[in-house]
């Protein structure tokens, strides 16, 4: 190579570098300045890339040049092919990819500095964290894109003696960690590999489908430590911070998506209250009994076109009919009657955080228009006509007014205070956590049935056919 | 002080700006926010680069960080992408007169 950058030119180039993916960060505190967040972070890690190619120890360019390029291919296609309802599934796919390639590159590590006869015990004790913390993210990812992705039932699998099991196993990985880092023992590192990537499956599949976004969440944490732990074994700074951040954010979300909940993150872990199809039968039976309104099109579309304000409750039915292009139109229709139309957002609605923002965004729908829970609840009780669009639990009374109910605390949209409210539900089935709605009984409340977005693009129909 | 005890200082510190930025990242923007920080760990890659580039790496390590570089890069181009995709969505619209 004619250039070789120093070891301090690529020292300073990662930390500009690493300042740039600061930035990255920094630009996602609004839509405006977003794009040029994401410009920032694709420097740094040209930047970043570009020392490590010509710093002194990187020789040979062959096997990288074929496996970036190829790599490079597919991330564009996938990335320009994927829908954006899929992005719980791809994110996690991705997810699952640092996972592996923290592993690999971890024994690799330990291969090439065995060969220079530069081991020692704290260099295998750091290999071992990435290693494990890798292998952990691997698997986890892998189950919850099989959740996501639908190839396995998002309900929690559960069995007795299973935490015991994971300590079990967790407990046993951790020695054959502390035995490798004291031995260099390939044994015991193949063991432990294994191990964690076994534990990496049975930590995920307790956990209910319809916590995806904490899960999401942790999984991209758990990304960012792996990514960390291969900086302390390559004595890598950028990698360090560069993980530091992405744990932390990871580490943040899952936090306010467990406090969405009012929910501990050791409740979901290892708590998985979940989608139970019997308790779904006996909670729509007694909707039956109780006599739960249903209404038609037309009513709706009666209410809505002389409403001041209309506020549409979209949750992750939205996203499987495919309604948000439905919405949108039905929202343009609205507004040239005069009516407001708003979009009030959970944080936990959808499968992973923010879901519905996007869903929305890609609709083209302002996101002015697009509100969070504490900035829409006062404007409720003001509101003519709410629209749920496949959500639940999120706008359940229950988890005000009944202190027996498991998802008592959990803040909620106050969709009930609204003058009427629409559901539009495929089923009576219940919401993820098994629990019956209470909202669905209450005078101001009726039910549409049939899909989300055959019932909206019939409002739209009707509001442009039925002109005064 | 040693080289693990000075990238345990780089560690802890990194960590509080991440707690800090973070916290500043409006929801809306979460699952943007996801896509970036999964495209920014892609930077495994350096770590891919390093295996596989060594002039002494053997056949099994090379075999490793090769994988290891195709899927690192996966994550940085799609990951990058993705997450340009989906901010172009945020553009301010131009209301409906």
């Amino acid at each position: 190579m004619a250039l070789t950058l120093s070891p301090t030119t690529q020292a300073l180039a990662y930390l500009a570098s690493a300042i740039l993916f600061i930035f990255a960060l920094k630009g996602l505190t609004h839509p405006a300045t977003a794009r040029r967040g994401n410009l920032f972070g694709i420097l740094g890690m040209l930047i970043a890339i570009g020392a490590t190619l010509a710093g002194a120890e990187v020789q040979g360019y062959w096997l990288i040049g074929i496996a970036g390029g190829l790599g490079a291919v597919i991330g564009i296609v996938v990335a320009l092919r994927i829908q954006m309802t899929a992005m719980p599934q791809l994110v996690a796919a991705l997810h699952s990819f640092v996972g592996m390639a923290a592993v690999l590159v971890a024994i690799g590590t330990f291969i090439n500095r065995g060969a220079a006869g530069t081991l020692n015990g704290v260099l295998m004790g750091e290999l071992a964290a990435g290693i494990v913390i890798g292998a952990i993210t691997f698997t986890g990812s892998v189950i919850a894109f099989a959740k996501l992705q639908g190839l396995m039932s998002g309900a929690p699998i559960k069995f007795t003696g299973q935490h015991a099991l994971n300590a079990l196993i967790a407990v046993t990985t951790i020695a054959l960690a502390v035995h490798f880092a004291s031995s260099g023992s390939w044994v015991s590192l193949v063991l432990m590999t294994l191990l964690a990537f076994v534990l990496g499956g049975t930590l995920i599949i307790p956990i209910g489908g319809a916590d995806m976004p904490v899960i999401i969440s942790m999984l991209n944490s758990y990304s960012g430590w792996a990514a960390a732990a291969t900086g302390f074994t390559l004595h890598n700074n950028l990698l360090i911070i560069v993980g530091a951040l992405v744990g932390f954010s990871g580490a943040i979300l899952s936090y306010i998506m467990c406090r969405a909940m009012n929910r501990s993150i050791i409740n979901v872990v290892f708590g998985g209250f979940g989608t139970d199809s019997s308790g779904g039968d006996s909670a729509g039976a007694v909707a039956a009994e109780k006599g739960v309104k249903s209404a038609s099109v037309e009513e709706a579309v009666y209410w809505m076109e002389d409403a001041g304000k209309v506020i549409v409750v979209p949750g992750y039915g939205m996203a499987v009919a495919q309604a948000q292009h439905a919405l949108k139109e039905m929202m343009e229709l609205l507004q040239a009657r005069g009516v407001e139309v708003k979009f009030a957002i959970h944080p936990v609605a959808g499968r992973m955080p923010g879901h519905m923002n996007v869903l929305l965004a890609e609709a083209d729908i302002p996101y002015d228009n697009v509100l969070e829970m504490d900035e829409i609840n006062p404007e409720f009780p003001g509101t003519e006509v709410v629209l749920v669009v496949g959500a639940n639990d999120v706008v359940n009374p229950a988890a005000k007014e009944d202190p027996t109910s498991p998802i008592y605390g959990m803040p909620i949209l106050e969709a009930g205070k609204a003058r009427q409210v629409y559901f539009l539900k495929r089923s009576m089935r219940p919401g993820y956590s098994g629990v019956d709605n209470l909202l669905f009984y209450q005078d101001n409340t009726s039910l549409i049935f049939g899909d989300a977005k055959d019932t909206i693009e019939g409002i739209a129909s009707a509001l442009k056919g039925g002109g005064h | 002080m040693s080289e693990s005890i000075l990238a345990l200082y780089v560690f802890v510190l990194a960590c509080f700006i991440g707690y800090y930025v973070i916290w500043g990242v409006t929801p809306s923007l979460h699952t943007p926010l996801v896509a970036l920080t999964n495209a920014i760990s892609g930077i495994v890659l350096v770590g891919a680069l390093l295996v596989t580039g060594l002039e002494e790496a053997g056949f099994a390590a090379s075999a490793l960080g090769f994988i290891a570089v195709l899927l690192a890069s996966i994550n940085v181009f799609g990951g990058f992408l993705v997450t340009h995709r989906m901010l172009s969505m945020f553009k301010k619209k131009q209301k409906k007169g």
